[in-house]
This record gives structure tokens, C-alpha cells and sequence, in this order.
């Protein structure tokens, strides 16, 4: 069973379907006991880091997925869900993520040229840096649909895939158990469903 | 690179597609979930459902088609229609809008735009517009554009981003449904005071008109159009195939 984690940022319906719609089992959940139950996990999230890292924060789900991923359960971020992973971010200020992946989030106007509109909002293709289970059904150019405005930097150790929006910006990450992807798979079509069938393939604590 | 997008738009009243759709491939179709699923798998980039229902019962419908759609199709899905509040945007998010477009409701109440950005952030809001040509000055129409509000177009899309609007729909009411071409001189005003996505609306008759836009007018992100769709006289994937040749950037 995956946990699709909610700490009240952003809409899950989708999520939640598009598990549904690949045979497997998701629930939509603010429950700490089915997070440290469930086989997989899911960290979702829209908006702004801050806001939504104070209330992964107050919710204490942040201990729960922190303690759940070091036993080597798998995680994957979607979008700010993925830019919380890392260590901190300087969106509005400096904000502490949960450190599960190193590396930092930056405005993606420091690195594209001028005249580019934030957010990037649209499809664009993946180049795959670094082969990786979670990409195992993902070719080389296949376009997935991005929203946002900040993106991570200096995570080299972690960088799966890249997307180039005038700069190559971090698109998909990893490192041991924990995902991240800066696009929306539930949201990037049959493209986007084959990244989530590859995550649920990937082997937890067995 | 970030692609073009190509929009169909599927206009909804009481459950049912407005018009019909007749493909070659399908027949008649008037269910919009069907529907949206024949474009997703057609090279459709996002899709509109403009839910055109005036009764409660048709609205109630309208939800239920959108929670079908939201539940099988898997690219971004943006809703229109009777959008009046915020309670309106929570109704259509929870059914698994992706973004939400405000044209009259904006008008009735200029605080809607900043309100609903600020509730569900700048990328969830969608401006629609719709814009005539007044005495040689664009203005702003309402209500379906029945009611000229004497507003001036440009400066309105302006305020309107200004308040969080993350994105700007600019429907010509001069160009639309005479498929003779999108309203560039309209689009290019629009693309210089705002810096998020432009879809242009209105004109669409032919593939070429989409080359022309793109061509034309860098600023513009996405082209939208419902009956050349609708009625097979253009075909997303051929459409696609056409920009590609022609250097556009596009998803295929």
C-alpha cells in the first residue's frame, strides 16, 4: 500500500487516481500510524516551501518519514513535495527542508536567461544523467508536464534527470530509497504513470 | 525546451458536450469524458471543460463528469464556467481540477483573482478574457460577451496578473468563429504587459493559423480552439506534426 501524504497543501485527487488507474492501492492519508504501515511513500505539494514545511512540521509527519525512509522505506517527492527532500531552501528567505538528500533550492531565475516567464509551466523532455530503477520505463526525450519557479542545485550526488528550460534545471533525483521529481507524473500522461509504476517496483526493506 | 501548447476546449452543459462531436473514428460523442480521453490520447497538451450549465442539477452533473475525467485522463485539466467565489474554485479542485479560469466572476468581483491565488497559489488561477473592439479600442466583454463593461482590455489583463492571475486565456470576439486567423494584433498587446503564459483563443480554421501565431508571436505558450477539433477538420496529431516541421517546439 502506498501513503500519499497529506499535510494539507494541494490537491491529491489525481495522485490518488493515478495509482489507482496503474492497479495499485493508494490512500490519501494524515494518519502517522498508516505512514509507518504503509509500503511506499508518497510527499506531495503546491504552493510555497515555507508554509508548507512549517505544517509538514507541525503535523509530525516530517519525524515519521524521516524515521520510515532511514529503515529504507521508499519515498518519492512530487514537486515541492521533492524540493522539501533537500537540505534547505532559499525561496522567501532560507527555510530548512528535511535533509534527506543533498543539495539546496534556488530560484530558477538566478539561472535562466531574461525574457523566459516564471514559472516554467508546460512540457518539456527529460535528459537522463544517471540510470536509475525509477526511470527504467523512461526514454531519453519524453516530455513530462513541469510547474514551478524554484528548482534544486548543487545535488549532483543525487541527479537522475535534467530538463533544459534555458538552463538545464534538476528534473528527476535520487539516491538509495528517496525519489523526487520536479514535473507531475499524475499529470504527464502515460509517460508520467510508467515513472510511478517504476517507484512502486522499487524494492523496500526486503 | 518547453513546448507549445495545443488546447482543445469542450463546452459542458447539464453532463453532456454542447453541439455533439462527430469524428470519423468515433461517431457522435457527447459525453465530455469520452471525449477528453480520446484527446489525451491524441496529442492533446491540457484540455478546458467550460461548463456552460445555468441549473444546480447540471452544475451537480458537471462535477460528477469532471471527478469521471480527473479519474482517467492524466494531463492538466482546467475548468471554467460559473466561477463566482472561492467556494467555487474549492468545488472544481476537488474534483480534480488542476487549474481554474475566472472571466465574469473577476469582473462582478475585481478581489476574486488575488483571493483564490493567494488560497491556491498564482498557478492554479487562469484570467479568461474576452475582448472586442469598441471604437477602435479593445474592450473587455462580459457575461458570455453579451455585456460590454467599457473596460480596457489590456490594462484589465494587466491588473489581473498583477493580483496573481498565473495565467491569461485572450479570447477575440472578433476573430472567433470566423477561421480566418488568431487576432495577432490583440495577442502581441496582451504577450508585452504580461510575463506568464498567453493561450490564444479564437480564430482557429486551419493548421496554418496555429504556424502563423507561433510564428509570429514568441510570447504566446499555447493556442486553444474548440469546433476544428470537435468536428475533425483539424487533427491534433497532424497539427503537431505540421509545427514540428515548421521548428515550433512541440510535444509528440
Amino acid at each position: 500500500m502506498i501513503a500519499i501524504i497529506d499535510y494539507g497543501v494541494g490537491n491529491l485527487f489525481s495522485l490518488r487516481s493515478s495509482f489507482a488507474a496503474i492497479g495499485q492501492d493508494a490512500v490519501v492519508t494524515s494518519d502517522i500510524e498508516e505512514i509507518r504501515r504503509a509500503d511506499r511513500l508518497i510527499l506531495p505539494g503546491v504552493g510555497a516551501f515555507q508554509d508548507a514545511a512549517e505544517k509538514l512540521r507541525a503535523s509530525g509527519m516530517d519525524k515519521a518519514v524521516k524515521e520510515e525512509t532511514a529503515k529504507g522505506k521508499p519515498l518519492m517527492g512530487v514537486c515541492l513535495g521533492m524540493q522539501m527532500l533537500f537540505e534547505r531552501s532559499y525561496e522567501y528567505g532560507e527555510h530548512e527542508g528535511l535533509g534527506l538528500l543533498r543539495g539546496e533550492i534556488r530560484s530558477i531565475a538566478e539561472r535562466i536567461p531574461e525574457g523566459l516567464k516564471i514559472p516554467q509551466m508546460g512540457w518539456n523532455a527529460l535528459r537522463i544523467v544517471k540510470d536509475s530503477p525509477l526511470l527504467k520505463y523512461t526514454r531519453e526525450g519524453e516530455y513530462v508536464y513541469f510547474v514551478h519557479s524554484y528548482s534544486a542545485v548543487n545535488c549532483e550526488e543525487s541527479l537522475l534527470a535534467v530538463t533544459e528550460y534555458g538552463a538545464d534545471l534538476t528534473a528527476c533525483v535520487g539516491c538509495g530509497n528517496v525519489f523526487g521529481c520536479q514535473f507531475h507524473p499524475e499529470k504527464s500522461g502515460e509517460v508520467g504513470l510508467r515513472i510511478l509504476k517504476a517507484f512502486c517496483e522499487i524494492g523496500g526493506n526486503a | 525546451m518547453i513546448t507549445k501548447r495545443i488546447i482543445p476546449c469542450l463546452d459542458v452543459k447539464d453532463g453532456r458536450v454542447v453541439k455533439g462531436v462527430n469524428f470519423q473514428k468515433l461517431g457522435d460523442v457527447a459525453s465530455p469524458v469520452e471525449l477528453a480521453k480520446y484527446y489525451s490520447e491524441n496529442g492533446a497538451d491540457e484540455l478546458v471543460f467550460y461548463d456552460i450549465t445555468a441549473s444546480a442539477e447540471g452544475r451537480a452533473l458537471f462535477t460528477d463528469i469532471l471527478t469521471e475525467t480527473a479519474r482517467t485522463v492524466f494531463i492538466p485539466l482546467t475548468v471554467g464556467g460559473g466561477i463566482n467565489t472561492t467556494d467555487d474554485f474549492d468545488r472544481v479542485l476537488k474534483c480534480g481540477a488542476d487549474k481554474v479560469s475566472v472571466n465574469s466572476g473577476a469582473i462582478r468581483d475585481p478581489s476574486l483573482v488575488g483571493k483564490a491565488a493567494k488560497l491556491y497559489g498564482d498557478q492554479c488561477v487562469v484570467l479568461s478574457v474576452d475582448v472586442k473592439r469598441v471604437d477602435g479600442v479593445f474592450r473587455i466583454f462580459a457575461k458570455g460577451g453579451r455585456e460590454n463593461t467599457g473596460m480596457e482590455a489590456i490594462e484589465w489583463v494587466r491588473r489581473c496578473v498583477g493580483e496573481g492571475a498565473g495565467e491569461v486565456v485572450v479570447n477575440s470576439m472578433d476573430t472567433d468563429g470566423v477561421k480566418q486567423g488568431f487576432d495577432l494584433e490583440l495577442l502581441e498587446k496582451v504577450c508585452d504587459v504580461v510575463k506568464v503564459p498567453v493561450i490564444a483563443s479564437g480564430g482557429a480554421g486551419c493548421i496554418e493559423d496555429f504556424i502563423t501565431l507561433f510564428k509570429a508571436l514568441p510570447g504566446v505558450d499555447a493556442g486553444l480552439a474548440a469546433s476544428i477539433f470537435h468536428f475533425g477538420e483539424v487533427a491534433i496529431n497532424d497539427l503537431k506534426r505540421e509545427m514540428q516541421r515548421n521548428g515550433i517546439p512541440v510535444r509528440i
